[in-house]
């Protein structure tokens, strides 16, 4: 049996070494990967191809003195599909302080379950 | 003239300066915190991204939070912590150190301590540093600075951008000028490989199809006020192909170049430099060549990881006390960077109180090894599965190791990779 071309290939960004997997499928439609040196490799691959997630980081405006920018981030990956929409929500509103760092800023973002969170706190004074 | 006495002094309120003064705390030992800006956590302030505190705080977490952890940690201890004030002269000849500090609130500031920590952090090579040709229009910046822009000051430097190097700050800095709506057209490198973490190529160049053009140079930065175009030229061979160059046209260049350990005030005060690392020559203890000087983080030499600042600064701090309590190694032993090794820092060890080692090799390789030999003997051997001249690398010398050394006054340790 000759070997089947590869249906998709990718990087494995799960630690430093960057192995190179290939994903196959077969009659079944059952995915396979070659090319991972352990098994967070196929956690990764499976995620990677059926729902591509990134965790975003970005800025909204607050309302303060001495930092105009307050940085945000998802609490969990979000898949990528949203991330455009996510950075226009985010751009588009100003906080105000008191924010304490982890605060909920965004709940559950179109359904995702993913919420937009402060990564900084700013206190009363600012 | 206002005066203040502690036991320890540190300079530079980054990861490292944070870290060293929660341990310093920790031992019934006063300690100033002086930090020329208004704010606590140095560069980690405006590395928004996430990917730190995997090891110290076992989550994964952006720069502002693994800072806003530390800074917990420091309002919770006994340290004075003086902001907007910068250190501008260092004695240390003598048992007592003194600083010179200038802030808006005090004015001209006296800090004695009988031990002095240098945290002082790194700063961007810039155009002089690589030397490109052209004319000298507005639109370059150091990644860094640019970084500082977009995500304190909430200022975005241009819209169609092209990078020049690609370390990290680099790649975080295409993904970032990206979400901000900006075109990144190109990442420009003269390596034949990525300078960068492997999985910042993919989330913050393969996610947006950003070209990264491998062994090229920016030859030529054109433009009269603002920068309209750079010439990006092939190598081959190591040597220009000026044939082969094309145009980018762009209005904002970002340089990611390297940093530098920001040792100005340090060599003033008499301490020796490694001209591998910029950085001071530690002992064993992370003391420099001048008595009670202590250094750690980026300042003695550039780190990839906060949280490896932080466990350096941590025992960095640790032996500061020592110090000051007089308990000083009895013997120390030279470390020497062998075959495929840059640097290694500290570059002496304690046989009676080994302890962790970090270098950069110089060559890229997978299933590579690392041998130790004193004195040309092979005494340790360790397997790293993936090593790069990017990737800061570690080894811990172990008690149980030393045991069945045989060691001479005059013993030299040697570190090689292969
Ligand atoms: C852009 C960028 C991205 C990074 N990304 C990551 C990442 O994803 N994950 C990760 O783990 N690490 C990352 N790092 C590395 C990590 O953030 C740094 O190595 C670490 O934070 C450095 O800490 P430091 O205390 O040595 O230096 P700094 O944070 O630079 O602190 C030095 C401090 O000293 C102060 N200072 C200097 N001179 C004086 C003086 N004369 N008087 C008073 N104060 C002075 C400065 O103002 C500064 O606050 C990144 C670094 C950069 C630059
Ligand atoms: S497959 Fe495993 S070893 Fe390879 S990059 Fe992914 S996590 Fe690392």
């Amino acid at each position: 049996m000759s070997r089947q071309e590869p249906i998709q290939e990718m990087i494995c960004i799960s630690c430093p070494l960057g192995c190179h997997l290939s994903l196959y499928k077969n009659d079944k439609d059952e995915l396979s990967v070659t090319g991972n040196k352990c098994a967070r490799g196929i956690v990764y691959a499976e995620e990677e191809f059926y729902a591509p997630k990134r965790i975003v980081t970005c800025t909204c405006r607050a309302e303060s003195r001495i930092l105009p920018r307050l940085p945000v981030r998802t609490n969990a990956s979000l898949p990528k599909e949203h991330i455009n929409d996510l950075i226009k929500a985010a751009y588009a509103m100003t906080v105000k302080p008191p924010v304490a760092c982890g605060q909920v800023l965004i709940e559950d973002f179109k359904g995702t379950g993913v919420n937009l969170i402060a990564s900084m706190s700013l206190g009363d004074g600012h | 003239m206002k005066e203040l006495h502690y036991d320890v002094l540190i300079i530079g309120a980054g990861a490292g300066g944070l870290a060293a003064a929660v341990e310093v705390s920790k031992h019934d030992t006063s300690c100033a915190l002086v930090e020329r800006e208004s704010h606590l956590g140095g560069i980690l302030v405006q590395c928004i991204h996430n990917g730190f505190g995997l090891e110290e705080f076992k989550e994964e977490l952006t720069g502002p939070e693994f800072a806003d952890r530390q800074v917990q940690q420091v309002l919770a201890s006994n340290v004075d912590v003086y902001t907007d004030t910068t250190v501008t002269q260092l004695d240390a000849d003598g048992d007592l150190k003194e600083a010179y500090c200038f802030s808006p609130a005090y004015g001209v500031l006296k800090i004695t301590a009988h031990a002095v920590i240098l945290a002082m952090g790194c700063r961007e090579r810039n155009r002089g540093n690589i030397r490109t040709p052209g004319t000298r229009p507005a639109g370059v910046y150091t990644a860094g600075l640019a970084q500082r822009l977009v995500n304190i000051e909430g200022y975005i430097p241009g819209k169609d951008v092209v990078i020049v190097g690609s370390g990290d700050i680099g790649l975080i800095m295409a993904r970032r000028m990206t979400w901000v709506g900006a075109k990144v057209h190109a990442v420009i490198e003269i390596q034949p490989y990525p300078s960068g973490l492997t999985r910042n190529i993919v989330q913050c160049l393969n996610d947006f199809d950003i070209p990264l053009y491998l062994s090229h140079v920016v030859s030529r930065i054109e433009g009269k006020d603002r920068i309209e175009k750079v010439r990006v030229c092939p190598l081959a061979n190591g040597i220009p192909d000026e044939d082969n160059s094309f145009d980018i046209p762009c209005d904002t260049l970002l340089l990611s170049v390297g940093l530098v350990p920001e040792n100005e005030l340090s060599k003033e005060a008499g301490v020796q430099i490694n001209p591998q690392t910029n950085g001071a020559l530690v002992d064993a203890t992370m003391m420099t060549s001048v008595d009670g000087v202590f250094s750690c983080g980026n300042v003695l030499h550039v780190h990839d990881l906060a949280d490896w600042v932080a466990e350096e600064a941590r025992r960095t701090g640790r032996y500061a006390v020592a110090y000051l309590r007089d308990e000083r190694p009895k013997r120390q032993i030279r470390i020497k960077a062998g075959a495929n090794v840059r640097y290694i820092n500290p570059t002496m060890l304690d046989p009676d109180n080994p302890d962790k080692l970090y270098f950069r090799s110089l060559i890229v390789k997978n299933q590579a090894k690392l041998h130790l030999k004193l004195d040309h003997n092979p005494v340790k051997e360790v397997k790293i599965s993936h090593v790069q001249p990017s990737e800061m690398l570690h080894v811990k010398v172990k008690p149980k190791d030393v045991a069945s050394w045989n060691i001479m006054k005059d013993s030299v340790l040697e570190v090689s990779v292969e």
